[in-house]
């Protein structure tokens, strides 16, 4: 198995977008006050493209994913409109939108041992996942249509009738893909599917992410916080900080060439091989019930200016394709007198640490 | 690199580990233990040899299962030595009594992977950091106050006083893992064994910690083991680096000769797993097949081979692997399952290792036929150069394999490696 480099990312298609998020919003209740964890996220996802959702913990992204699949504990509220196909799935009956969970809207999750039911052997999971939506389907029908995902996510036949503990960690999360994958969904979200495994594993799975939209024309939301597993595994990225996406492009362009500080800053953090120096982000993302004034990141970015801590950035279109919220990219008409000045910043102590 | 010591000069070692094992026995049912059946032993170190020099930090690496966190709970003496020693000057932890042992971890202390389960959620930061020096005999409160602002301030967490009274709850990750770091090198300890420190922290902050060790390297003349998966921040880190695969240390050697020249296979698939965000530097790659095996019954030959990209005949081929093979052409598209697993009949009883395997339930000639199938599907296949003949047995055929020794650690150029493909180069067999 080797990555084909010369893959054309699916964006250059002129396609309708499967999934086209506006203005989505995550709000969860508490006793201080509205936790805001998605404010106003907008992006398209167009058939078989993967984007990649990065950011620090508790940006919001988790809560994203799950809002999309209408998957939020009780206590939150979402607002906003995503149209899959035509259709606001937000505005759907709970039942309509349970029809659409599974067969149109699938979900990996992280720890696939606490999502495989450990009493039931695999074939019985993928008898109750394509029974729910296809009850006139024979188990023999079944069984062709399971054997044929399981092999292209490499378990052999031969474990069709195993239990869950029978398998490694690498393998039951190749099972909960194919689960996800077996009613062929048009959208799946993928949330840190590989964060609980091991280096070669997950560099396995990341392959198998990555050979998704050849195999099943399947539209990928990943969430993770490795800019490694979006620079393999994804054609575009959307970074979010603080609930809000602050920039999206295609993966190249973006790490290329970040035109948000914050992006920048998290990408200089990351450790890889060719590091040689270290680098971190000062102070930790902000108390998203009292969110700070303007940019969000302005109390922690390196090159703020004045307008920054006073008014929101825009939401422009990102020089070299794309969208980005910063103030340093303009538009420089709306920018006050002196608000290109840099800020004076209150000094970020550990107390201030992430 | 921040800190590089003179590594070939012959400075008198920190800690020696002499051919340490830690087995630990797997206890069957109770039937089983009635009748006296033996369930099995995991070798979680299995034969290491390792020596600290002061000053030095020495990187484990590898995937879980591979030893690397036992052999680091070793040198508290926190597992029981099945056999060989770990000498800490004139005294061998491997057989000291726990008292004494007590009395030793003011000189090594751990710092653990994960700050939410190390601090105990009832403490305050101050009881967390003092209860050490309260352990260790500090018997004034005042004294002992004044040992947890000292360390807190080591690790930056100041003002202190905004610190001392929080509870673990009140505190993000990076500062918790400060917490832990300042209750381990209260007591002024020699050696600190940091056991994946950074992987539970956010990205924002992992450059941070890692900052922090080293600046406390520097002023306390610290010497580190540091545990880890990554071999990134392993490169940024450390100065000699041991790779672990299944108890073992398969690769052992400075860091810049290990990044430089990585010699066995499974060190390369580390390097090539790594994966990086500059999309430059994306390289299609050759990855390993499957996972680390069960450490109770660890592949004959080398434990790598299964996975090996590179393996040869002389790399122990068995049973298991031969299972594996078909069950791997079952997954193929144009594979005719149907018609070829009666044929081939159950592939439960290859799971005991052996070097021959008996398979086939539908005629010799048929499982020869689907065996021969199988090859031409993938010449390049290293399994087949390790077989050595196919008999017919019944109504199937055994197919033989040809046996080979574990290998051992030889030296290869600056650094040692345990592989086939390198032989001894001389006779200089010095352990580091």
């Amino acid at each position: 198995m080797t990555i084909d480099l010369t893959d054309q990312p699916v964006t250059s298609l002129p396609q309708e977008p499967v999934i086209s998020a506006r203005d989505v919003r995550v709000w969860y209740g508490t006793t201080r006050g509205a936790i805001r964890a998605v404010d106003g996220v907008s992006f398209d996802l167009a058939p078989g493209e993967t984007l990649g959702l990065v950011g620090e913990s508790g940006c919001g992204k988790s809560t994203l994913g799950r809002g999309l699949m209408g998957l939020l504990p009780d206590g939150a509220k979402r607002d906003g409109e995503v149209l899959f196909r035509g259709q606001d799935i937000f505005k759907l009956s709970p039942k309509a939108a349970y029809r659409l969970r599974g067969a149109e809207l699938g979900m990996i999750f992280q720890e696939p041992l606490t999502r495989l039911n450990p009493l039931m052997r695999i074939s019985q999971h993928f008898e109750e996942t394509i029974k729910q939506h296809e009850p006139r389907l024979s188990k023999d029908e079944i069984r062709d249509r399971a054997l044929e995902v399981l092999r292209l996510m490499g378990i052999p036949p031969t474990r069709y009738r195993s239990y869950p503990h029978e398998f490694s960690g690498g393998m039951r999360q190749r099972l909960m893909i194919a689960l996800a994958l077996v009613l062929r969904p048009a959208f799946v979200v993928a949330d840190e599917p590989t964060t609980a495994l091991d280096v070669l594993v997950e560099a396995q799975i990341v392959q198998i992410l990555n050979d998704l939209r050849r195999n099943f024309q399947t539209s990928l939301l990943l969430i993770t916080h490795n800019v490694g597993i979006v620079a393999e595994a994804c054609d575009r990225v959307a970074v979010m900080y603080a609930g809000r996406i602050v920039e999206q492009g295609k993966v190249a362009d973006v790490f290329k060439n970040p035109q948000h500080p914050y992006t920048r800053e998290l990408l200089r953090s990351t450790i890889s091989l060719s590091t040689t120096g270290l680098h971190y982000i000062e102070g930790a993302p902000p108390d998203l019930v009292d969110p700070p004034d303007g940019c969000r990141f302005h109390p922690r970015c390196p090159e703020a200016m004045n307008v920054c801590a006073s008014k929101n950035p825009v939401n422009l279109e990102r020089p070299g394709g794309g969208r980005v919220e910063c103030w340093l990219v303009g538009p420089e008409d709306e920018i006050p007198a002196d608000g290109k000045q840099p800020l004076k910043q209150q000094e970020l102590t550990v107390a201030d640490e992430a | 690199m921040p800190t590089k010591p003179d590594t070939s000069s012959e400075t008198s070692s920190l800690v020696e580990v002499r051919d340490l094992s830690v087995h630990f026995e797997l206890r069957g049912g109770t039937l089983a233990r009635l009748f006296g059946r033996d369930s099995g032993t995991i070798k979680a170190v299995d034969g290491v040899n390792l020596a600290l020099r002061p000053g030095e930090v020495v990187g484990l690496v590898g995937e879980s299962g591979s030893g690397k966190s036992t052999l680091g709970r070793a040198f508290l003496g926190l597992v029981p030595a099945t056999h060989g020693s770990i000498h800490l000057r004139d005294q061998d932890l491997a057989t000291l009594s726990r008292r004494k042992l007590r009395k030793l971890r003011s000189v090594v202390q751990m710092v653990f992977q994960d700050p939410n389960a190390a601090l105990n959620p009832s403490m305050t930061v101050e009881e967390a950091v003092g209860d050490a020096l309260r352990v260790h005999g500090m018997k004034s409160a005042r004294d002992r106050r004044a040992g947890v602002v000292e360390a807190l301030e080591r690790v930056g967490l100041s003002p202190v006083e905004l610190f001392l009274s929080k509870y673990p709850r009140d505190l993000s990750g990076g500062q918790k893992q400060r917490v832990v770091i300042a209750r381990a090198i209260v007591l002024n300890p020699e050696l600190l064994v940091a056991d994946e420190p950074v992987s539970m922290l956010d990205m924002s902050v992992r450059a941070k910690i890692l900052q922090l060790m080293l600046d406390l390297k520097t002023d306390l003349g610290l010497t580190y083991v540091y545990i880890t998966h990554d071999l990134a921040t392993a490169k940024y880190f450390c100065d000699r680096i041991a790779i672990m695969y299944l108890g073992r240390i398969v690769e052992i050697g400075p860091t810049e000769e290990i990044f430089a020249h990585p010699r066995h296979p499974y060190t390369k698939a580390l390097l090539a797993a790594i994966p990086d965000a500059d999309p430059d530097r994306m390289v299609p790659r050759d990855l390993p097949r499957g996972e680390i095996p069960d450490a109770a019954d660890p592949p004959l030959g080398c434990a790598f081979h299964p996975r090996c990209p590179e393996a040869i005949a002389a790399c122990g081929w068995e049973s298991r692997d031969l299972r594996a093979l078909v069950e791997e052409h079952w997954t193929r598209a144009d594979a005719a399952y149907d018609e070829e697993r009666p044929v081939i009949g159950d592939l439960e009883h290859l799971d005991a290792p052996s070097t021959s395997a008996t398979i086939g339930t539908g005629g010799s000639a048929a499982v020869r036929a689907i065996l021969d199938r199988i090859k031409d599907e993938d010449t390049s296949e290293p399994l087949w150069s390790g077989v050595t003949s196919i008999e017919d047995s019944g109504s199937g055929v055994t197919v033989h394999f040809e046996p080979a020794p574990p290998p051992a650690l030889r030296r290869s150029g600056g650094v040692e490696v345990a592989c086939v493909l390198y032989p001894d180069e001389g006779t200089d067999h010095s352990r580091s």
